[in-house]
């Protein structure tokens, strides 16, 4: 076999791969469609806000509902306790 | 005699690539460590753009179901309890159909050394006494429904509730860290007198009305702070794109020192290959054909590489739980939310990628290769 065909060929597995994914994305949205629904259903019966991903920091659970100058709320020039604090940017204005 | 025929474009092309592979395969430790290590970024750049893409598209779905509209007070800058009073006074209004004091907070569960959020539903489904926990805090206080959950009241005594049930752990990218629990209990935990509520949630069913609202509402109480969905919305694009902006940044050094390598591999051609540009023109190559064996030669390296550290990147993020790349993503929490996306994989992430990584390695290959190739073969040997 010719190094290109071989190099063409290696080209389409990688393509087919790529569709494999593409496919694989389709079929777990669909699957997934009915969760984030289910969970979109719970935040409008819980009333929820947030999103539970940093729960390290009040400021952080609910940032779109902290202070306005969050993370430095304890007192002024107060140091930041944690990590997400340096990441989540306070809420804008 | 006949001549023989003429190769076609195609053929041309075939031979071309044939001949690229072998040249590359003559100094294959070199070409595979670049390849190795153009895969690496791509997959690096691709994972951190794949899993923010996904969690993004999913916040803003989710965030649908949020309240059109969050009523905080606020005493000397400070987020404090409403009064009941004002659930009235807000459902009056005009675009407002309806207005609900929420009680929420935080406890601090000195065991877990976990921060969990106490919240009353609107119509608490299980008994006074009764808790409804998220599969985050199942996980971290080892409870399961039917045992009993202490918690440390305000007062200082320990309420003994039972847990009901777990939140499906479908849904643990909002639930994760939830404990649902009935008004009286709330209250009593945290000391909480009758007629204060924590916010105020309001429903405006028409969204054009929800900004005049809002600044009714700041007109009428200038002690309290609306936030919009639209806020919320907002406030976590903001947070997604700042995060995924500081992985990029720390992903930069390894960028940019892959971008120096690439570049010195492509753009100054070492010994050998002008002198193989050298040989190919003196044996009657033409310029064009010496191009394109270049364009060929930075395309096999970078589709290769492009190709598979997308597909690295897919796997990593969306068959895997993202080992990588969540603790970075999701924060440094004691409750951790285990959470499966809905994968993304549409033509705007694939192109973006693609123009970042394989066009500026095609080009720097080509540059560097059309200035040896116009020159003279006996000066590019000699030289």
């Amino acid at each position: 076999m010719r190094k290109s065909d071989r190099f063409l060929l290696f080209l389409a597995l990688m393509l087919a791969l790529l569709e494999v994914a593409r496919l694989h994305a389709l079929h777990r949205g669909r699957d997934r469609a009915e969760e984030v629904l289910a969970m979109t259903a719970m935040a409008r019966r819980l009333g929820l806000t947030d999103l539970s991903l940093f729960t390290d920091a009040r400021y952080a659970r609910h940032p779109s509902q902290a202070d306005r100058f969050a993370p430095f709320q304890d007192h002024p020039t107060s140091l930041e306790h944690f990590p997400s604090g340096s990441l989540v940017p306070p809420p804008a204005p | 005699m006949k001549r023989p025929r003429p190769p076609t474009w195609l053929e041309r092309q075939r031979y071309l690539l044939d001949f690229t592979l072998s040249s590359l395969g003559r100094r294959k430790g070199k070409n595979l460590a670049l390849a190795a290590l153009y895969t690496l970024v791509v997959f690096a750049l691709a994972s951190v753009l794949l899993y923010t893409q996904a969690l993004r598209s999913e916040a803003m779905r989710i965030l649908e179901g949020a309240p059109d509209l969050v009523v905080q007070r606020v005493v000397a800058g400070r987020h404090d309890l409403i009064p009941g009073d004002r659930v009235e006074r807000l459902s009056k209004i005009r675009g407002v159909q309806e207005a609900r004091g929420r009680l929420w907070g935080y406890y601090y569960d000195a065991s877990a050394r976990a921060n969990l959020t106490f919240l009353v539903p609107d119509r608490f489904w299980g008994k006074p006494g009764e808790v409804v926990i998220g599969e985050g805090v199942a996980r971290t206080r080892l409870a399961v429904p039917g045992e009993p959950f202490p918690v440390l009241a305000a007062d200082g005594e320990v309420v003994v509730l039972k847990v009901r049930e777990t939140i499906p752990s479908f849904s643990e990218l909002v639930s994760s860290d939830l404990v649902l629990l009935s008004e009286p209990d709330f209250r009593r935990l945290f000391g909480i007198p009758p007629g204060l509520f924590t916010d105020i949630a309001l429903t405006v069913p028409n969204g054009k009305e929800v900004s005049t609202v809002a600044a009714k509402i700041r007109g009428q109480m200038p002690d309290t702070r609306p936030i919009t969905r639209a806020e919320i919305t907002r406030t976590y694009e903001a947070i997604l794109d700042w995060r995924s902006g500081l992985v990029v940044l720390v992903l930069a050094a390894a960028l940019l020192s892959f971008g120096i390598v690439a570049w010195d591999k492509a753009s100054g051609l070492s010994a050998d290959e002008r002198r193989e540009i050298g040989v190919l023109k003196a044996i009657g190559w033409d310029t064009s054909e010496v191009l394109a064996m270049k364009v060929w030669e930075g395309a096999v390296i970078s589709l290769s590489a492009f190709l598979a550290g997308l597909l690295l990147a897919y796997f990593h993020v969306f068959v895997t739980p993202a080992p990588l790349l969540a603790p970075v993503l999701k924060g440094w929490s004691t409750i951790y939310p285990e959470f499966r996306l809905t994968p993304v994989l549409n033509p705007f992430i694939v192109s973006t990628l693609f123009l970042l990584t394989v066009v500026p390695y095609t080009v720097a290959t080509v540059v560097p290769a059309w200035r040896a190739a116009t020159t003279d073969p006996d000066e590019v040997m000699r030289s």
